[in-house]
């Protein structure tokens, strides 16, 4: 792609096909179609925020540009990854899932006391995945057959799953289960002295699935149909009312394991943590140029979204002077822009 | 041909909602490769008839048989895999997905559990070749215009291997152009042995593309006719039942008023000088006098509804003045506009009319209402005498000021519209397209309304995109092309022809006439709307 000063340039390896034969300008304008097109713009706008997050802590600070920083990011944000991959399907479909936070607590405690009482953890993953997934079933078969707002289903989900922690225990419970500790320390080499955790493999393994669904399966499919209308999805013959309940179920699923990598990166299981993440999967996912209003939006997007939020948080702790809470501020800020932009690309197009 | 087996073959169909018979004992056929038009008022039972057909309604009793065995479906997933497909009149299709996609979704090829996206693509490249609709099938649908998204449906609809199409009110927002487009598919596809149900208010377009029809009035059938054995004015007396007199007295009333006190109307209302926006109309100019009706002709997208919007306040015009009464006015809200008493009904009763889920009353008294300010609400016992005044002389049904708008016929929506606008007592009306989508009863109770406002001294802009309507209420007529006014004419006899050439070329050679057959309604968007590659034609 030409390097101009059209902020096309920013977008190389975008998902646009170029076919490098018309003219420059037909290109360019065929780029910058791309670029304010509510489908690609978002993302495309994401990625590049990202690149200058990054170079622009390069500049200012010593020991950052490594791949070990890099790489950070993915192994203090797996668990949100997963988080932001089920919150995707959420959204695309134009609903939402607040209760996310507190099921990822919930997991941590289930995991946490189980354990203390001697399951072992073959047994207490997929248990808690099973359980979490059921929960989401139940949050959807609320929408759906009730026809009720997902963000007061959610809601309810959410202060039942905070209760239930309380109901496992008040206080923090450690955990000493050799295969967790395992977990939780080892580190898998990259080269050069950068390396991941296990959860990031997890994570990543998530996101591939994730991304395999949404594009190349009918129920992925009919995730971005019920964004777009699920009115016309029902008229078009769509398992519309299947697929609504699915993705709490995908929600509740991501939640649980993004619960159990959290307790892998504390080992322990305390009722009070994860409060507000709910928020910032979905500040992740709407920075990853997912539409509120679903039916446009990547799971790399998300992705992209959750690194940029950890990237924010990371310059912070190098500028070191900054309060943590400056975190918070600039996501905030970064979020408006955001919400503003969808509204601007997609009331273009009316 | 009417030897052979129909097809589909509904027999005593009956369906009840609550308090309501939407059909009762409905008898219904087609026949292969035969174009079946199913003609009633609103509220005849038509849209229920074809939801039976599709799956959306069960049926409480009567058979359905296609083919030779009698089914019956309990959603519109079975009636597709059956062969019975559907387009609405709102293309129910996907804006956020590509063309190929709202063509082979739910049905997309797969390879090892995943969607074969070449295969997708090449299979609605085949459908939309075999409609010869030249679309790139990797376009999103929503950058496309309705008419191509109409086709767009077509063509998902042929890849089920259709045997019958239904098409619901295809037509009502497509221009001349587009809907020679739509049926020259439609004929193809009648050759191909479809047996296509063609639903629409347009007499024209159901005798110039219909084999059949089958009448329906009060969820009764009335009877079933071959097109070319019944002559118009018996098939509006059928779907009707009553005389058509009425249409003719209130033509010779309204030429009566157009012929006689000419000073009478002399005074100026509102005159409009210059006014535009950029994009959405070139700047016209708009006199309309007292007790005038004032006809605003042209094509869907020709900037008719855009000179409204901005005489009724909705859009600002960015440049001219708009003068009341010889006072130069800012009509920036609609609110101001109607402080002025001027009112817009808009063409889009749907989503910029009616409150579906508020009452007939409530919707009467909301203009009224906000205007007055929210701190002085109407007393209950008025807004009562006010619905019950409209009600009556409006003859909306059902006559009940407690029901839901939503639950009432599209006539009857756009009536209970008209009486919010009627009761803040305007002096300048502008409808938009009120006529749209409405039963002919409706349809003349609406026109001799408008007639009857004008007499008593109310100013009406008139939109429609029937001419003959036009011409049948309109004292003037101003005609619209391309965003631009061509033509200012006192309608002193004027004739459809007359009107139809302005429409299509223009008042004279100011501008090539070759522009003439692309006045299509590219949506009015900015000045470089991101158009789809390869859009129709």
């Amino acid at each position: 792609m030409t390097a101009t000063l059209e902020p096309t340039s920013v977008a190389p390896g975008g998902p646009d096909r170029q076919d490098g034969k018309p003219a420059v300008a037909a290109r360019l304008r065929s780029a910058l179609r791309v670029l304010i097109s509510p489908k690609y713009g978002p993302v495309l706008i994401t990625l590049a925020l990202f690149v200058l997050l990054f170079i622009v802590g390069g500049v200012r600070y010593t020991n950052f540009f490594s791949a070990q920083v890099l790489l950070n990011l993915f192994v203090d944000n797996a668990y949100l990854i997963v988080l932001a991959v089920g919150m995707t399907f959420v959204i695309l479909t134009g609903g939402i899932d607040l209760s996310v936070g507190a099921v990822v607590a919930l997991s941590g405690m289930i995991a946490a006391s189980l354990l203390q009482a001697g399951w072992g953890p073959e047994v207490v993953i997929p248990l808690i995945l099973v359980l979490t997934s059921v929960l989401g079933l139940l949050v959807g078969l609320m929408i759906h057959v009730f026809d009720v707002q997902p963000f007061i289903a959610t809601l309810a989900a959410m202060f039942l799953a905070r209760g239930l922690c309380y109901v496992i225990s008040q206080s923090s419970i450690s955990i000493t289960d050799p295969t967790f500790v395992q977990l939780a320390v080892t580190r898998i080499p990259l080269g050069g002295g950068a390396s991941i955790t296990p959860s990031v493999i997890i994570a990543v393994v998530v996101v591939a699935i994730a991304v395999w669904v949404l594009h190349r399966t009918r129920f992925g499919r009919t995730v971005y149909a019920l964004g777009g209308s699920e009115q016309s999805g029902m008229l078009m013959g769509l398992p519309v009312a299947r697929t609504k309940v699915l993705v709490y179920v995908v929600s509740g699923f991501c939640s649980g394991l993004a619960g159990v990598l959290f307790t892998f990166y504390t080992l322990s299981g305390y009722p009070l943590t994860a409060i507000g993440t709910e928020l910032d999967a979905i500040a992740a996912v709407v920075i990853g140029g997912t539409l509120l209003t679903g039916g446009y939006g990547f799971v790399l997007g998300s992705v992209l979204g959750v690194l940029v939020l950890g990237l924010i948080q990371t310059i912070i702790s190098f500028e070191g002077t900054l309060s943590s809470w400056w975190t918070k501020i600039f996501i905030g800020a970064l979020l408006l822009v955001f919400i503003i932009l969808q509204r601007v690309l997609t009331t273009r197009r009316r | 041909m009417t030897d052979t087996a129909p097809v589909v073959e509904m027999r005593g169909i009956s369906i009840e909602f609550p308090g309501v018979k939407a059909l009762d004992g409905v008898d219904f056929r087609m026949f292969a490769g035969e174009v079946h038009s199913l003609m009633g008022e609103n509220g005849a039972g038509k849209s229920t008839l074809i939801k039976a057909l599709t799956g959306v309604y069960g049926i409480d009793g009567g058979t359905i048989v296609l083919g030779s065995e009698e089914v019956s479906f309990s959603g519109p997933a079975q009636a597709q895999a059956a062969g019975i497909s559907t387009v609405y009149q709102e293309v129910n299709l996907l804006p956020n997905l590509s063309v190929a996609e709202n063509i082979m979704l739910g049905r997309e090829p797969r390879r090892f559990g995943s969607i074969d996206w070449r295969a997708t693509r090449r299979r609605a490249a085949e459908l939309l070749a075999g409609l010869n609709l030249e679309i790139d099938p990797t376009s999103l649908l929503g950058d496309h215009s309705l008419a191509v998204q109409q086709l767009v449906a077509i063509a998902r609809a042929m890849d089920i291997n259709a045997r019958v199409l239904i098409l619901d009110e295809p037509t009502s927002s497509l221009d001349a152009d587009e809907v020679a487009e739509l049926f020259r598919v439609i004929r193809s596809l009648k050759e191909q042995g479809v047996a296509i149900l063609f639903v629409s208010h347009f007499l024209d377009q159901v005798y110039e593309i219909a084999d059949r029809l089958t009448v329906l009035r009060n969820g009764r059938l009335v009877g079933e006719y071959r097109t070319e054995e019944i002559l118009r004015i018996d098939l509006v007396q059928k779907m009707i039942g009553k005389e058509l007199a009425s249409l003719d007295d209130l033509e010779k009333r309204s030429r009566a008023v157009v012929e006689g006190d000419e000073d009478a109307r002399a005074a100026r209302f509102l005159d409009a000088e210059g006014i535009g926006r950029k994009g959405k109309v070139q700047p016209v100019d708009l006199p309309i006098a007292e007790g005038e009706v004032v006809g605003l002709a042209g094509l869907l997208g020709s900037g008719r509804t855009e000179v409204a919007r901005l005489i009724g306040g909705i859009d600002r015009p960015d440049s001219g003045s708009i003068e009341l009464r010889g006072d130069g006015v800012k009509l920036r809200t609609p609110r101001q506009a109607i402080a002025h008493r001027i009112a817009y009904s808009s063409e889009n009763r749907r989503d910029e009319g009616i409150v579906g889920d508020l009452s007939v009353r409530d919707n009467i008294v909301l203009a009224l209402q906000a205007d007055r300010g929210w701190f002085r609400p109407i007393p209950k016992k008025r807004q009562e005498e006010l619905a019950q005044s409209y009600i009556q002389a409006l003859n909306i049904r059902p006559a009940d000021p407690n029901a839901l708008v939503r639950n009432l016929s599209g006539g009857n929506q756009q009536k209970v519209l008209l009486a919010r606008w009627l009761a803040i007592a305007p002096r300048l009306l502008i409808l938009d397209e009120p006529t749209r989508g409405i039963d002919i009863g409706a349809k003349a109770e609406i026109q001799k309304l408008v007639v009857n406002l004008a007499e008593n001294g109310m100013s009406v802009l008139f939109i429609s995109a029937e001419l003959e309507e036009v011409l049948r209420l309109s004292h003037r007529v101003a005609v619209m092309r391309d965003r631009r006014m061509v033509a200012d004419l006192v309608n002193d006899g004027l004739g459809v022809e007359e009107l139809m050439a302005l429409i299509a070329e223009g008042s004279g050679d100011e501008d090539n006439p070759g522009e003439a057959a692309s006045a299509s309604p590219t949506p009015p968007a900015g000045p470089a709307p991101a158009d789809p590659e390869g859009a129709l034609r």
